[in-house]
């Protein structure tokens, strides 16, 4: 059971060699359902893009389970609604990890397919075009292509953006029950209530890791300001982060908040964490 | 009845130049047609229009050094094109800058580089044929050709289907799971690039993009299946040229122009009468159902 199916080495992923996920180690353990949160800019959606392997690391490593297969839902889908596609369709791309470029797909494929759309409760809208959805009907679509794809880890970028309460208890069930599948499950979100109630775990971003661990004591008000202080933008002239061997100084699982032992450089790129 | 079979299929019959005209086309339609119906799903349906200016100053090298040759033309113009092609592709994938542009520059200079290399040696007549196209003179090389580039892009349709289709419906979720998404683009580049270079043998440069993109703009009034979408515009391909050589024969009209406006026919009865056109939609617009 605490087998690490991810486990973040001094990880920093960014753009321009501007960090936006800073100096990040911890595990992720096998099985477990994570909720990641933090402002706009704090690097939630990138350490996502960094483990599907989007996006490469400006230092250090992630490390999956080997043979874990991911699926991952992004925020800004680049998802073309005006391609003539069904939602059949659609959702058989998920099919891809298994069946690749050239595989045929069996009656079981067709199944599994079928079993999707009814379990996300779009079992009458096979043949629709995807011009005619909703956006709560797209994002069941969607899930139902996650569930396709049978992965052993999933990554959800903000699932619940612009999706009404009833589709949201839809989908956090589809959540729970991976969950209780033994998937692991690392899922964005904003609505902290949300996480609060549904979510084991959390890791609270700004930049770098605030807290990480149980989502009650990471979501503790001192926290959470320490987060709101974050400041979003990054400096153009902010100076380079030198290496001093901090990747020795935290590692050690991550029940517990990891302040770094570098506020010096931090500093400059956003005002102190502490 | 006898009317109807000296007015469309005599022609065809009796003449040899008709016959392989025929063949000629049809073999280009089947594989261009597709390729169009991709370019335009994938919003680059001018793109096509800028790579056969691509290839212009590899054709009008291989012109200038061997004259009115098709193979040294074909590879003159194969060469230029993919390098536009990729060229383009490559710095949209890259850099910050996006496909269009980087494409547009690119066939720029390369169209720039043609029409010097032409005026180098050529007198505006050649530069006509290249320019127009000989589909009423095929020789068996370039009928040869045209089914071999046909059946390329038949084959690599075929095979990549699957990432042609995800590369354009959802591109980030491909990159998620595979690593086709960078290479089936190339592949899908150079498909243009090759069915460009075989029609401007049998239509012109400036014409071959007409049989690709008019019959898959056309397909897209009547259907919402990519694979019915590629069928149907196969189909209407072969229609214009068989009706745009008629045409040509019956009127004494040039034939490249006369199959891409036959073409440009169906896209305009396509626009009116297909179920995704104006008259049913604006018909259909004022009725709603109580779900």
């Amino acid at each position: 059971m605490t087998q690490p199916c991810l486990t973040f080495r001094d990880l920093t992923l960014g753009y321009n060699s501007h960090p936006a996920v800073h100096h990040l180690s911890g595990t992720v353990r096998r099985g477990s359902l994570t909720a990641v949160v933090g402002a706009n800019g704090s690097g939630k959606s990138t350490l996502l893009k960094g483990i599907v392997g989007i996006l490469e690391p400006m230092s250090g490593t992630v490390a999956k389970a080997s043979g874990a297969r991911i699926a991952y839902l992004p925020q800004q889908s680049e998802l073309d609604r005006t391609f003539p596609a069904s939602v059949l369709d659609l959702v058989s791309m998920g099919l891809w990890p298994r069946r690749g470029l050239l595989g045929r797909h069996t009656a079981q494929d067709r199944e599994s397919v079928a079993a999707a759309l009814q379990a996300v409760g779009l079992q009458d809208f096979e043949q629709r075009a995807l011009d005619m959805l909703s956006g709560g009907q797209l994002q069941r679509a969607l899930f139902a292509r996650v569930l396709v794809q049978d992965a052993d880890l999933i990554l959800l970028d903000e699932p619940f953006n612009a999706i009404d309460a009833k589709t949201v208890g839809d989908l956090i069930d589809l959540i729970r029950r991976w969950h209780g599948e033994k998937r692991t499950v690392m899922v964005v979100a904003h609505d902290l209530d949300l996480v609060r109630r549904h979510f084991p775990e959390t890791l609270l971003m700004a930049r770098q890791p605030v807290a990480w661990g149980d989502t009650k004591a990471t979501l503790k008000p001192e926290n959470l300001l320490r987060a709101r202080r974050f400041h979003e933008a990054w400096e153009e002239d902010a100076p380079w982060c030198e290496p001093e061997g901090h990747s020795h100084s935290h590692g050690h699982g991550h029940a517990q908040a990891h302040t770094h032992g570098h506020d010096d450089t931090v500093a400059a790129s956003g005002p102190k964490a502490a | 009845m006898h009317g109807v079979y000296s007015l469309l299929v005599a022609p065809f019959v009796e003449y040899a130049f008709m016959q392989r005209a025929l063949a000629g086309s049809l073999m280009l339609a089947l594989g261009a047609c597709p390729i169009g119906v991709f370019l335009m799903l994938r919003r680059m349906s001018l793109s096509g229009d800028a790579m056969s200016h691509a290839i212009l100053p590899g054709a009008a090298a291989g012109f200038l050094f061997y004259g009115l040759e098709i193979l040294p033309m074909t590879i003159g113009g194969l060469v230029a094109g993919l390098v536009v092609a990729l060229g383009a592709g490559a710095i949209s994938r890259f850099t910050v800058q996006r496909e269009d542009a980087s494409m547009a520059a690119f066939y720029l200079i390369s169209l720039a580089l043609g029409v010097l290399t032409v005026s180098i040696r050529g007198s505006s007549v050649d530069l006509m044929h290249v320019l127009f196209g000989t589909v009423l003179a095929l020789n068996d090389e370039a009928l040869t050709l045209i089914g071999g580039i046909a059946a390329v892009t038949l084959a690599a349709l075929f095979v990549f289907w699957r990432a042609l289709v995800a590369e354009c419906l959802d591109p980030l979720f491909l990159r998620s799971v595979s690593r086709w998404g960078g290479p089936v683009h190339f592949v899908f580049l150079g498909l243009v690039v090759l069915n460009l270079v075989g029609g401007f043998q049998a239509l012109g440069t400036l014409l071959s993009v007409g049989l690709m993109m008019l019959p898959a703009a056309a397909a897209r009034f009547w259907t919402n299946r990519a694979s019915f979408m590629c069928v149907l515009s196969v189909a209407i391909g072969f229609a214009s040229c068989t009706a745009g050589l008629l045409l040509s024969y019956h009127a004494a009209l040039p034939s490249g122009p006369a199959i891409i406006l036959s073409a440009g026919v169906v896209y305009f009865l396509s626009i009116l009468f297909g179920p995704r056109g104006v008259l049913r939609t604006r018909t259909v617009a004022h009725r709603h159902r109580t779900a």
